[in-house]
C-alpha cells in the first residue's frame, strides 16, 4: 500500500492574542509525498517545533490548512483520534521523557502495534528493525542508553504503520558520534516502511546526510528550499550561509567557526 | 605553575567502577578538552575536582592543585569545610544549561554577588561595581540594567555568558566547563566558544573543556584528552589527537561525525581539505551502543 501525501497550505500559528501575540509560524508550505525524506532545519525558536505539533494536531492553528491525503487534521480533544491521524506518529528529541519509565519495552511497542492500520511485524522484529536485540522487550527503559532507547522510540513509532514519520529533534540529546548513525536509521527505517520522514533539527551537517530536500526556517518562515546537496553546497539565502558557516569542524586547526 | 595534576584517580559507587585511573596533567592557560561519550566519565571527573562527587561515593587517587600564592598536595584529603573555600574561589565550574544551572527567582545581580561578597568579603557596593565589570568582560549589553534582570528576560547565550562571568567573579585559577555550548544554538555557540579562548588568554585560567563534540574540541582545545570506560584512553595535542588518532577508538569517534565540511570552509591555505583530516581508513563505524556508566566491559574492578 503506498503511502498518502501530508499537505501544509499558509500554515500559521499564533501564540497568545492581541497586541502580545507571537506568530510562531507564518505562512508556510510544505509537501511531503510518500517515500521523502524532508529535513527541517533552524534554530531554538524559529518555529520548526510548533510546526510539527501543529501536523499531529496539538497546536490549533490560526491560519491555512493541514491535510493528510486530502482530509483535513482537526485539532485533538479530549475524544478518541481519528484512526486515519494515527499514521502520522512522532519521535521526540528526548526519550528519557517519552518513554515510559515503568513499563516494559515490549509493552510499549505493543501499544503501537494495537493501534496499526496495517500488518506490522512482531515487537521483536520491530526491535532488530532499530538494530536492537529482541530480548529488549522484556526490559525497562532505564536499562538503555540515550541511543538505545532513541531506537526504541523509533521501534515504538513504526508499531503503528506510519504514513508520515516526524522526528522532532529526534537526536539533540545524543552524543556527537551517535547523531549521524540514528539519523540514518530513522531514514531507512521509514524508507523500508514507505512511510516519509519530516526530520526536524538544528544540525545541518546531519540533514544534509539523510534528507532529499531541505527547508531552512527563520523567524517563522521557509526562507530556503531545494535538495539537500544544493541548499548545502549553493545556499543562497543569507541565514542559511550563516547556519552553514558556524558549524565547527574536527579539522584539529584551532578555528572558531562563524 | 597554575594547574592540576591529576593521578590515577579512581571513583566507585556501590559496585560500580565510574572512574579507573585517570591520569592528567592541567595546566593554566591553556584550554584541556576532556571528549567521550555519555557514560565514559568525564563529567563525573569534572565533578571530583570540584568537590562535588555523589554522597556515597569512594574516591581515591591524588589531586594536586597549584595556583599563584599556594600548592595543596590533595584536593581528595581536603575537609569539606577546606573545600568549601576554594570552591567558587580557586576552581569554578559552568554547567550546560544556563536555564536550569541559575536561580529563576533570584536577579542576577544577587547571583553575581553573593559568592563574591562572600569568598572575598567585599561591600554591597564593591560587589555590584565588580558584577558590572564581569558583566562587560563576557559582552553582556547594559550590565547596570542586566543585574535587575531575571534569568527568564534573556536568551540562552546571554544566560550562559552570565553563568560564566559567575564562574570567573572570583577569579579562579581553574574553571571547568562541562559542556558549555551543547544546549546553545550553533550561530552561539562560536561566541561562547571565542570568550572563553579570550579568558584562557588574559585570565591565564586553567580551562577544562568537557564536550563529547569533537568539533567543538578542534575549535578551542590545546590538548585533548580522550576518555572511555573510566580512563584516559588517548590523549595529545588537538592537531595530534583529531588529525593522527592513535586509539582505534578515537578514531572511530571521529569517523563518526558528518563528514564533508559545508562549502566555503577550507581546511587549509591551499583550498582543499586537510589530507590528515580525513578519518583513517581503518576506521569502522561507530558501534551505536554507548557504555554504561560502572558496566564497562574492560573494568578493571567490575565482577571482582
Amino acid at each position: 500500500m503506498m503511502g498518502a501525501i501530508l499537505q501544509l497550505d499558509g500554515v500559521t500559528v499564533r501564540y497568545g492574542r492581541g497586541a502580545s501575540a507571537v506568530t510562531a509560524v507564518a505562512g508556510v508550505d510544505l509537501e511531503l509525498p510518500p517515500g521523502q525524506i524532508v529535513g527541517l532545519v533552524g534554530e531554538s525558536g524559529c518555529g520548526k517545533s510548533t510546526l510539527a505539533r501543529a501536523i499531529c494536531g496539538l497546536q490549533p492553528l490560526a491560519g491555512g490548512r493541514i491535510t493528510l491525503a486530502g482530509e483535513p487534521i482537526p485539532p485533538l480533544g479530549h475524544r478518541r483520534r481519528p484512526a486515519r491521524l494515527l499514521r502520522i506518529q512522532m519521535v521526540f528529541q528526548n526519550p528519557y521523557a517519552s518513554l515510559n519509565p515503568r513499563r516494559r519495552v515490549g509493552d510499549q511497542i505493543e501499544d503501537g502495534r494495537r493501534v496499526a492500520t496495517r500488518p506490522v511485524g512482531s515487537v521483536s522484529d520491530l526491535l532488530t528493525e532499530v538494530e536492537m536485540d529482541a530480548s529488549a522487550a522484556d526490559r525497562f527503559p532505564h536499562e538503555f542508553s540515550g541511543g538505545q532507547r532513541q531506537r526504541i522510540a523509533i521501534a515504538r513509532a513504526m508499531a503503528a504503520a506510519p504514513d508520515i514519520l516526524i522526528g522532532d529533534e529526534p537526536i539533540a540529546s545524543l552524543d556527537a558520534s551517535l547523531q549521524s548513525r540514528i539519523a540514518s536509521l530513522m531514514r531507512d527505517v521509514a524508507l523500508r516502511n514507505d512511510a516519509s520522514l519530516l526530520f526536524i533539527s538544528h544540525d545541518l551537517a546531519v540533514v544534509r546526510e539523510i534528507a532529499d530536500t531541505i527547508l531552512v526556517m527563520h523567524t517563522g518562515h521557509i526562507v530556503e528550499r531545494g535538495p539537500a546537496e544544493r541548499v548545502w553546497a549553493a545556499p543562497q539565502d543569507p541565514y542559511t550561509r550563516r547556519l552553514l558557516a558556524a558549524i565547527p569542524i574536527a579539522d584539529g586547526l584551532g578555528r572558531i567557526p562563524g | 605553575m597554575t594547574g592540576l595534576v591529576i593521578s590515577d584517580l579512581r571513583l566507585r559507587i556501590g559496585q560500580a567502577d565510574i572512574l579507573n585511573g585517570v591520569s592528567l596533567g592541567i595546566l593554566g592557560g591553556e584550554i584541556t578538552g576532556l571528549a567521550g561519550e555519555s557514560g565514559s566519565g568525564k563529567t563525573m571527573t569534572g565533578l571530583v575536582l570540584c568537590g562535588l562527587q555523589p554522597a556515597g561515593a569512594v574516591v581515591t587517587g591524588r589531586v594536586e592543585f597549584t595556583d599563584s600564592d599556594r600548592s595543596i598536595p590533595n584536593l581528595l584529603a581536603l575537609q569539606p569545610r577546606e573545600f568549601n573555600r576554594l570552591r567558587g574561589r580557586r576552581i569554578a565550574m559552568v554547567a550546560q544549561d544556563p536555564v536550569a544551572s541559575l536561580h529563576p527567582m533570584l536577579t542576577i545581580g544577587t547571583q553575581l554577588t553573593d559568592h563574591v561578597r562572600h569568598h572575598l568579603r567585599l561591600s554591597k557596593q564593591q560587589a555590584t561595581a565588580r558584577a558590572v565589570e564581569l558583566l562587560e568582560r563576557v559582552q553582556v549589553p547594559t550590565p547596570e540594567t542586566a543585574l535587575r534582570r531575571y534569568p527568564h528576560q534573556f536568551s540562552g547565550g546571554q544566560l550562559q555568558r552570565i553563568a560564566i562571568a559567575i564562574a570567573i567573579a572570583c577569579e579562579p585559577a581553574v574553571l571547568i566547563a562541562d559542556e558549555p555550548t551543547t544546549a546553545l544554538d550553533v550561530t552561539v555557540q562560536a561566541g561562547i566558544l571565542r570568550l572563553l579562548r579570550e579568558l584562557r588568554d588574559d585570565l591565564g585560567l586553567a580551562i577544562i573543556l568537557i564536550s563529547h563534540d569533537l568539533g567543538v574540541m578542534s575549535a578551542i582545545a590545546d590538548t585533548i584528552a580522550v576518555m572511555r570506560y573510566g580512563t584516559v584512553i588517548e590523549q595529545g595535542s588537538r592537531q595530534q589527537v583529531i588529525q593522527q588518532p592513535q586509539t582505534e577508538y578515537a578514531r572511530e569517534l571521529i569517523a563518526a561525525l558528518p563528514q564533508v565540511p559545508p562549502p566555503g570552509i577550507t581546511t587549509d591555505a591551499g583550498g582543499q581539505p586537510h589530507p590528515d583530516a580525513q578519518p583513517h581508513p581503518d576506521a569502522q563505524p561507530h558501534p551505536g551502543v554507548q557504555p554504561h556508566p560502572g558496566n564497562h566491559p574492560h573494568s578493571t574492578r567490575t565482577g571482582a
